[in-house]
């Protein structure tokens, strides 16, 4: 893609993703009173809207097309980030959508259920990389040529498993693998620095010999950017993307009492306004 | 391979996870091309290397990380594979639990479990390497086939078995080489089924892993004092032979059940809970680890402590078929 081409692209993504963060905001107000994980869900929306608006090989027809990229993630608090991903791109309706904690739902407790997009179901940390590791493997040797991607969240660092994963995917030379880290800063108690201090990451992934990109996460032409680099690799990729928790709204952003919290009719009227006054 | 008096008794000296890794798993990846093999660190200790120098390409070897080794099988399965993910069955079903009921359990996912080293056999390496509770874990799982055959030749069977069953699976392989023979014949192995290996009247020995042998001894000490025992073979606990086990309840007035594992949710809790509903039933003594670690010592110094040779079987169940009136 040619240099006006991509800031083009980039300018709709970001269409996309202020679209999608409104329908995180209707899902999470859809719950009165229980409350949503609106900051992790809000600090990965770019990141999804690049991926779901341009990355990502899908479609939602050929569900199971061998040759579709994957996405998982054990983060299971980016919902609000991943169910309206997945409406963008026509894996669910928008009825659905706001019907996401309804008793047996399909995208209630977000169970696998790769017809509509849901390659892996989370919830327990630190492990989605394994599986993608293995998904990985597996495509490599059935022939397929998608990609596997792996989005984590920060605080998701502390699990010892995900150093297995990351020690181990480069001895396996997986080039169809790409790990996304959600670096907002902030896990349910505070700080991560202060928590259990993650950094310097690019760092850590160097000296596992995976090929380190490191951006603003809410860029979408950075993104972008970074993505389209990775093309090619001859090994895993990891893209550290500075994000801020529960980015587009001044009062969830930053605040670790908005990891999981409920929204009033007053706070819900202000983040719908600041979220649809942003460029 | 022709199943041939010389041939089970090769077999043996290789012991369960030899006979089951030799051929068992070779004749297995012949038969299924999606088949390939995870190890963490233990290729040498439980005889992976001639399949890793004939399929080289279908031999993942992970390290010491059975954890990520769960997930990349589970991943590997999601995209059509079938693998065969293997350590010491303590660290199969205490360790990676979570990634087993997570990624492979709860979405039933055609991973094939295989733990070696199965009770107390790695006596002296301490109560780290023992798994005196795995069959109760892996039996709690919702989709989880539990297979524990009692000798090699019923591994290299059961190991196959395994391979034509869709979903997930966890073998238990006891013993390490030198495994007693119990078939010392050919037979059919159906998963799913408790066999019957010797006849009796009296009282009924169910027994799984290396505890099959030893009932059978049992069975002839008491049967040398006048108590007749018929004993069979529990070699798959999950899902239990519940047909075979309403025969066995109505035949006697004492069941006994053997396992190199806790009372507490293994084989004799799977006889429990079939007999549960049972009116009229008879009388059960579940013999195991009584919800205890015994001080590590060898093998035969364990089980004598926990009640699980021969001679402690018989001596246990003379004194309850006494109490029964038998």
């Amino acid at each position: 893609m040619v240099t006006g081409d991509l800031e083009q692209k980039a300018a709709q993504l970001r269409a996309m993703a202020r679209r999608m963060r409104l329908e995180g905001l209707e899902m999470a107000w859809s719950t009165g009173r229980k409350g949503a994980h609106l900051g992790g869900g809000f600090s990965c929306i770019e990141i999804l809207a690049v991926l779901y608006g341009a990355v990502m090989r899908l479609d939602p027809a050929h569900p199971l097309d061998e040759n579709s990229d994957r996405l998982l993630s054990g983060k299971n608090h980016f919902t609000l980030a991943h169910f309206p991903a997945l409406c963008e791109r026509g894996f669910i309706s928008r009825d659905e959508l706001l019907e996401f904690q309804k008793d047996g739902g399909r995208l209630t407790g977000y169970p696998r259920n790769v017809e509509i997009g849901l390659e892996y179901s989370g919830g327990s940390l630190g492990q989605a990389l394994s599986v993608g590791i293995g998904m990985a493997m597996g495509m490599r040797r059935k022939g397929s040529t998608g990609r596997v991607f792996v989005l984590v969240g920060d605080g998701e660092l502390d699990e010892g498993q995900v150093w297995e994963g990351v020690m181990s995917a480069p001895q396996f030379q997986l080039s169809n693998l790409v790990l996304i880290v959600d670096r907002n800063h902030l896990s349910y108690d505070g700080d991560t620095e202060e928590l259990m201090p993650l950094e310097s990451l690019d760092d850590k992934f160097n000296a596992f010999r995976w090929r380190v990109q490191r951006c603003n996460g809410h860029d979408t032409l950075a993104l972008l950017k970074a993505f389209n680099s990775m093309e090619g690799a001859d090994g895993p990729c990891v893209l550290i993307a500075d994000t801020v928790k529960g980015k587009g709204v001044s009062f969830i952003e930053n605040r670790p009492e908005w990891h999981h919290h409920a929204l009033t009719k007053e706070q819900y009227e202000q983040a719908k306004a600041e979220i649809m006054a942003e460029d | 391979m022709r199943i041939t008096p010389a041939n089970i008794k090769a077999l043996s000296l290789l012991g369960q996870k030899g006979s089951a890794f030799n051929y068992g798993l070779l004749e297995a990846a012949d038969e299924h091309p999606g088949l390939c093999v995870l190890t963490a660190d233990l290729a040498l200790l439980t005889g992976l290397d001639r399949f890793r120098r004939k399929f080289p390409d279908r031999f993942i070897q992970c390290g010491i990380a059975e954890q990520n080794m769960m997930g990349i099988a589970a991943g590997l399965a999601m995209e059509g594979a079938m693998p065969v993910a293997t350590t010491y069955c303590s660290f199969i079903a205490v360790r990676a639990l979570e990634q087993i009921r997570q990624n492979i359990s709860s979405t039933h996912a055609n991973v094939k479990i295989v733990g070696t080293f199965a009770g107390v056999v790695a006596a002296k390496s301490g109560i780290s390497h023992w798994a005196t509770e795995d069959i109760a874990f892996m039996r709690a799982l919702p989709g989880m086939t539990v297979l524990s055959p009692c000798d090699a030749l019923e591994a290299v069977k059961a190991f196959k078995a395994m391979c034509d069953i869709d979903g997930p699976v966890y073998l238990r392989l006891s013993g390490s080489v030198s495994c007693p023979v119990v078939n010392h014949d050919d037979f059919e192995f159906k998963p799913g089924a408790i066999r019957k290996i010797r006849d009796g009247d009296g009282i009924a020995i169910i027994a799984t892993g290396l505890m099959v042998k030893e009932a059978l001894d049992a069975a002839d000490a008491l049967e040398g004092k006048g108590i007749g025992a018929a004993v069979y073979d529990a070699a798959t606990i999950k899902p239990i032979d519940r047909a075979a086990l309403d025969e066995i309840f109505k035949s006697c007035r004492l069941v006994a059940t053997v396992e190199e594992h806790t009372v507490i949710g293994g084989l004799g809790s799977a006889v429990a809970e079939a007999m549960a509903p049972m009116r009229n039933a008879p009388a059960l003594v579940m013999i195991g680890f009584e919800d205890c670690y015994t001080r590590p010592g060898s093998q035969r110094y364990i089980w004598d402590i926990a009640g699980l040779t021969a001679e402690r079987i018989a001596a246990r169940l003379e004194d309850e078929a006494r109490r029964a009136g038998i």
